[in-house]
């Protein structure tokens, strides 16, 4: 690739949730959602976040849009700082920034037409002279896949994917640089989940767009990114581009969630990182490296020491992972410890 | 096959809704069988009727729901003729069912221990002081850590990964001959996944269960069956074992699901998407209910609906590509992906 354009750029983002308690409603403690992250998106890539359920995907979303006002850090956006901007040239901003969530049922008002839902976008940020709309609605309709008579229907007669289609012609019509995709496949059935797969992928061409994939599928992952983050208990434990990823994984958190998943092949031969017990709280999480708690590999110094993302020789470009042994686990001086038999009989650590 | 092999043969199940926009044709004539101490796996589209059918399995079908017609063959009995009482004991005894939403069926107001404990003294006769260290014992056989505290624990003291493995401890309480899996993993992560059905296939073994296991998830599929009833629109459109069903699957719905899945194991070009929806469960296609989103569809196909068929080694297919009376071109390939564009 040359001559990259940074579009979006996260520096030392940080999103802490007040938690009241005690007599006065007084903020007692707080959920590290998203602890100190950083990641460039360039012009025309998906990026995707992977992680499990609370690692902070949707959190870093909403951060991003100020959604949910961000505790720290700088988001910057062709180099300007979101977070400086008030909230009125934020909501101006919003028409680069779009988003589209999980739930198509939930985000769209079911008491509007489609027209309706998808103008009101176009409203608030004044994109489309009023005479130009109807004609772009029937436009946006057909790009995604929907017919032009259906602009008049409401909601409940779409099917569920229809009903994403409808949240991605919103998305469109405001014409965004970038989308920030918040599990926007994930509820529906595989066959209808492809279509807007490919659909994403044809406008992506079209219209130059930039994603912010977020998901926990890592079958859509690897199907729909160029570059990909891996989430623990809202820290970066890995990135880089999806070949290195999926081929060359290098932290112990990656290699065992990709290993968790099954593959639609029976004779696939599975070769399992088992790990115990569950995801600790991100309230009062592990000290030192957050995965210890559950990782094979983890030493004394684990416990203490906070490993920083880095690369190392055998990683090829961009590809980074923030773990203290990447270099002896890869040559094996560094075994790990077999909890499998643990796992499944019950003798799994506290949580 | 002989039925004595057999622990489970569900022949022409219909279940409907009756609803105020009509009837709801829910199981829509659903056949399978399922060999004692193996894994059957349902798989088929949101709505296809996987649940229906277990539930209709269990006599737990809520208003408006009702069994039609069919036969539902236990041990070589017909459970659909039995009383109320008889489906108690075969609930409580026989066949154990984990539900969709673990975090719905637990009950919130009862401890963990008390909820075992209920299962395991209806069923067993055991005293509170018996009940309650078989309930700690189960707790264990499911790998909770410190089950002798986490007995008398809260639902919302558990993490997602715990609550579901409380609820296959209460479904194995009474040591069943059949457990019925309804998406026991989707709620959870993973690498959560990955322990319990670990567990479920320990269980499996060492008590000599055979499982139903309802899954959207091909993946889940493929690690923990042994056989696939494939479904769509109320009806089983592809039975076979599971090499076959993913080596050789045959109809074009399969074929389709297969080629729309993109998966994290291999790099794929682009995916194959089954084009258009599901059809309206008020709205039924009059022959085949795949027709309307079938690259292969007939006028046959359109006017009149296949049966489900089966092959010397009992795969059974609902497919007219796969009979006499197929009237497209004699040569038709389901796996050929360049007619399914031309066409689609
Ligand atoms: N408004 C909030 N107040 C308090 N805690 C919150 C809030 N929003 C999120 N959290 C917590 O922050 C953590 C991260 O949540 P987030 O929604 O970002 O997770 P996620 O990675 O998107 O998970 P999922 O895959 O389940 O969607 C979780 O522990 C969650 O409970
Ligand atoms: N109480 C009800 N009233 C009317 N129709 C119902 C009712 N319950 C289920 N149905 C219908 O029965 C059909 C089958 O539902 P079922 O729950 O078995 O689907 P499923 O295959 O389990 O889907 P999912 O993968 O979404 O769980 C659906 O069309 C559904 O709308
Ligand atoms: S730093 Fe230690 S605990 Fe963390 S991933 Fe590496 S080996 Fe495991
Ligand atoms: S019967 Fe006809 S429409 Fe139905 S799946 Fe077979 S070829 Fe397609
Ligand atoms: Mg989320
Ligand atoms: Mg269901």
């Amino acid at each position: 690739m040359t001559a990259k354009k940074e579009l979006l750029k996260v520096e030392g983002l940080k999103q802490y949730f007040p938690i009241k308690g005690g007599f006065f409603g007084r903020t007692v403690n707080h959920v590290k959602a998203v602890d100190d992250i950083s990641f460039t998106v360039y012009e025309g890539e998906t990026v995707s976040i992977v992680g499990e359920s609370g690692c902070g995907k949707s959190t870093t979303g909403r951060a991003i849009l100020r959604l949910d006002e961000p505790t720290e850090g700088v988001v910057s956006f062709e180099g300007k700082d979101l977070t400086e901007l008030s909230r009125k040239e934020m909501r101006a901003m919003r028409k680069d920034l779009q988003i589209i969530f999980q739930d198509p049922y939930a985000s769209i008002n079911p008491r509007q037409i489609v027209s309706a839902v998808i103008e009101e976008a176009m409203d608030i940020q004044n994109a489309v002279p009023k005479k130009d709309r109807r004609k772009r609605i029937e436009d946006l309709l057909q790009t995604v896949g929907l017919q032009k008579f259906q602009a008049d229907r409401y909601p409940h007669e779409f099917s569920g994917g229809q009903r994403q289609r409808i949240g991605i012609a919103r998305a469109l019509s405001v014409d965004p640089k970038l989308i920030i995709c918040d599990e926007a496949v994930s509820a529906l059935d595989v066959s209808i989940q492809a279509q807007v797969l490919n659909l994403l992928e044809e406008l992506q061409e079209e219209f130059g767009l930039t994603y912010l994939f977020i998901s926990h599928d890592l079958g859509v992952v690897r199907h729909i990114s160029d570059r990909i983050i891996v989430m623990y208990l809202g820290k970066i434990v890995e990135i880089g581009d999806k070949h290195s990823l999926f081929d060359n994984p290098k932290h112990p958190y990656t290699k065992a969630l990709l290993s968790a998943i099954p593959v639609p092949d029976p004779d696939h031969k599975k070769d399992r990182i088992t790990l115990r017990g569950d995801v600790p709280s991100p309230i009062n999480p592990p000290e030192g490296c957050r995965f210890h708690t559950r990782c094979p590999f983890a030493t004394d110094k684990c416990k203490t020491d906070v490993p920083e993302l880095r690369t190392v020789d055998i990683m090829k470009d961009g590809h980074q992972a923030a773990c203290h042994y990447i270099e002896e686990i890869e040559s094996g001086e560094h075994k790990a410890k077999d909890y499998s038999a643990e796992a499944i009989v019950g003798k799994g650590q506290e949580v | 096959m002989n039925s004595s092999e057999n622990i489970l043969e569900i022949r022409e199940l219909r279940t409907s809704f009756f609803t105020d926009e009509g009837e709801v044709k829910a199981v829509d004539g659903v056949s399978f069988e399922l060999p004692r101490g193996k894994t059957i796996g349902i798989v088929g589209e949101s709505g296809s009727g996987k649940s229906i059918t277990a539930l209709s399995i269990l006599n737990l079908l809520a208003k408006p729901g009702e069994i039609k017609g069919g036969e539902i063959r236990f041990k070589g009995e017909n459970i659909l003729t039995y009383s109320e009482k008889q489906m108690r004991e075969i609930r409580g005894n026989d066949i154990s069912m984990i539900f969709q939403e673990p975090m719905t069926s637990l009950n919130p107001v009862y401890t963990v221990g008390q909820q075992i404990m209920e299962s395991i003294r209806i069923h067993q006769g055991l005293n509170k002081r018996e009940a309650k260290l078989k309930a700690i014992e189960m707790l264990k056989l499911v790998g909770i850590p410190s089950p002798e505290k986490r007995v008398d624990q809260y639902p919302f003291e558990l993490s997602g990964g715990m609550r579901q493995r409380v609820m296959i401890a209460i479904a194995l309480s009474c040591n069943p001959d059949m457990l019925i899996a309804d998406e026991p993993t989707t709620a959870l992560d993973v690498t959560i996944q990955a322990q319990i059905l670990d567990l479920i296939r320990e269980l499996q073994n060492k008590l000599n269960m055979s499982v139903m296991m309802i899954t959207h998830d091909l993946g889940v599929v493929a690690e923990t069956c042994d056989y696939v009833a494939v479904m769509y629109a109320g009806q089983v459109v592809e039975f076979s074992d599971v090499r076959t069903l993913f080596k050789n699957p045959r109809h074009p719905y399969t074929v389709g699901l297969l080629n729309s899945l993109p998966r994290h194991d291999i790099e794929q070009e682009k995916l194959k998407p089954i084009n258009g929806t599901v059809p309206s469960p008020h709205n039924m296609p009059k022959g085949c209910r795949f027709a309307p989103r079938c690259p292969f569809a007939t006028e046959l196909c359109r006017e009149s609906l296949p049966e489900l068929v089966a092959d010397e080694n009992n795969n059974q297919i609902r497919c007219w590509i796969y009979s006499d009376e197929w009237d497209g071109d004699p040569e038709v390939n389901v796996h050929d992906s360049e007619e399914r564009t031309a066409k689609g």
